[in-house]
């Protein structure tokens, strides 16, 4: 690693200031930004930790809606985001019990990694990510592969969610790394269905909208029959082909559909 | 450089450390505690776990500076009082849970992570526990079987020896 000094604000409003500096970026859970530093892949002048910011940790819900702290660990919202159950569900499978201890939603959805989960529950839920400055939907969040609209030194601060009907996560996980070679998150709302899927695109998280108009008027697997999808810009790697992972899209909403609950 | 102070294995120390400084090179490196291994150091293999407020996490993938006020336990931690083996770690010799030894200090921190949350845990419970640490030699299945062991359960019906 390059040198660098590791800051611990206790509030937002610190931290931001910390941002502001030459060179400096986030530091979330570390499970990402740590590796990545250790490869020599970023040579950040200061590292602002995030740990140390109650006022960012934590769930909470009400009138219909779930809100986590952009610096909650994915084993919190594991244990605590019982009402939206898809949701928390997704967070006990991401990587293992110890990496669940450390990493956060907020690192996940800034990192925007093709094939995490995260970005998959926040763009089927239709989700605000709330930063230190603004309001973003989720439509409007996710721009391409490890992109997003966040800018320099933005730190996400809260993520809320619209609890749907039915909702269910389907990750069909790459055997080594145990990210999702493809992942399909399943929403149905009273008034609309929303499908996104993660690992698949070189585009990163996107939403099926075939699958959604065919699921809102008839939310069954049996309604994905006919669609399919093309391999072009999926994708390839050694791990699975562009038309695989195309293929797997299909099968994985259909599991959606049918464990949606 | 960064001063940080953190109750290590019950005792409070105070150290100087660079921002880079991850928990494994403090521990082993600063305090000389040996007993926390570095398998992969790419947050793989869990040869690392360590608990920091009780929670079992990679020491290689957390730096030093992180931990300032935690209360941090290692293997070191897990004896008992007169220097004895613990119980899960008397447990991991009774049914050869290890061979080598190497993946040893962290399959016992995340053994005691999880008897801490469910001290019933099923054999399927341990191996999803474990998902996160990484053996070359046993094969698993003494491990799964020392952990179910150490928390009081009857191992006889449980496969390979
Ligand atoms: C072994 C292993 C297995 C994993 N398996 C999975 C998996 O199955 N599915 C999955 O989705 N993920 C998986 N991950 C990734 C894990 O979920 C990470 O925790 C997550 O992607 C990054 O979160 P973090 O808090 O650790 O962020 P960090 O690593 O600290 O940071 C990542 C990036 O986000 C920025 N950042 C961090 N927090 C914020 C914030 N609040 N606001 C703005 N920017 C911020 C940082 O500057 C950095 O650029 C795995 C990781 C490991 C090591
Ligand atoms: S050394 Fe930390 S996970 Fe392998
Ligand atoms: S006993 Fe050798 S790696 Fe586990």
């Amino acid at each position: 690693m390059y040198s660098f000094d590791v800051e611990r604000p206790t509030s937002v409003a610190d931290a931001a200031t910390a941002l502001g500096k030459e060179d400096a970026q986030a530091l979330g859970g570390g499970q990402t930004l740590i590796p990545t530093l250790k490869q020599r892949l970023a040579s950040p002048s200061v590292l602002v930790s995030l740990s140390g910011i109650d006022e960012i940790k934590g769930v909470s819900s009400d009138g219909g809606k779930i809100t986590i702290g952009g610096g909650t660990n994915h084993a919190t919202v594991a244990a605590e985001a019982g009402a939206y159950a898809a949701l928390a569900d997704l967070a006990n499978n991401i990587g293992d019990p110890a990496v669940r201890n450390r990493g956060t939603i907020g690192g996940s959805l800034a990192n925007n990694d093709p094939s995490a989960c995260y970005p998959a529950a926040a763009l089927a839920s239709g989700a605000t990510i709330t930063t230190n400055n603004r309001d973003i939907a989720a439509d409007d969040y996710f721009q391409g592969m490890f992109t997003t609209a966040l800018e320099e030194g933005e730190i996400v601060t809260s993520v809320s969610f619209p609890v749907p009907e039915a909702a269910s996560y389907q990750k069909f996980e790459q055997p080594a790394s145990r990210f999702s070679l493809v992942g399909v998150f399943v929403a149905k709302y009273a008034d609309s269905v929303r499908v996104a899927v993660t690992g698949a695109s070189e585009e990163g998280v996107f939403r099926w909208s075939e699958a959604e108009a065919a699921l809102s008027g008839n939310f069954s697997a049996d309604a994905l029959e006919g669609l399919s999808v093309s391999g072009d810009g999926m994708i390839s790697d050694l791990h699975g082909s562009g038309d695989y992972r195309a293929h797997l899209v299909k099968v994985m909403t259909k599991r959606a559909v049918a464990a949606a609950s | 450089m960064t001063e940080v102070t953190m109750v290590v294995n019950g005792k409070s120390v105070t150290k100087s450390v660079k921002g880079n400084t991850l928990m494994t090179e403090f521990l082993r490196e600063e305090l000389r505690l040996t007993g926390t291994h570095v398998g992969c150091d790419t947050s793989q293999c869990g040869a690392c776990v360590v608990h920091v407020n009780g929670e079992a996490v990679k020491s290689c993938t957390m730096f030093a500076a992180e931990a300032n006020g935690a209360e941090v336990n290692t293997i070191e931690s897990m004896e008992n009082p007169d220097g004895s083996l613990g119980v899960i770690q008397q447990a991991f010799q009774d049914h050869h849970g290890l061979q080598c030894g190497f993946c040893t200090p962290g399959m016992v921190m995340s053994a005691a992570a999880l008897l801490k949350d469910n001290p019933k845990p099923s054999e399927a419970e341990i191996r999803d526990y474990l998902e996160g640490n990484i053996c070359r030699c046993t094969g698993y299945h003494n491990i799964v079987k020392s952990i179910m062991a150490a928390s009081g359960q009857d191992v006889s019906n449980i496969a390979a020896e």
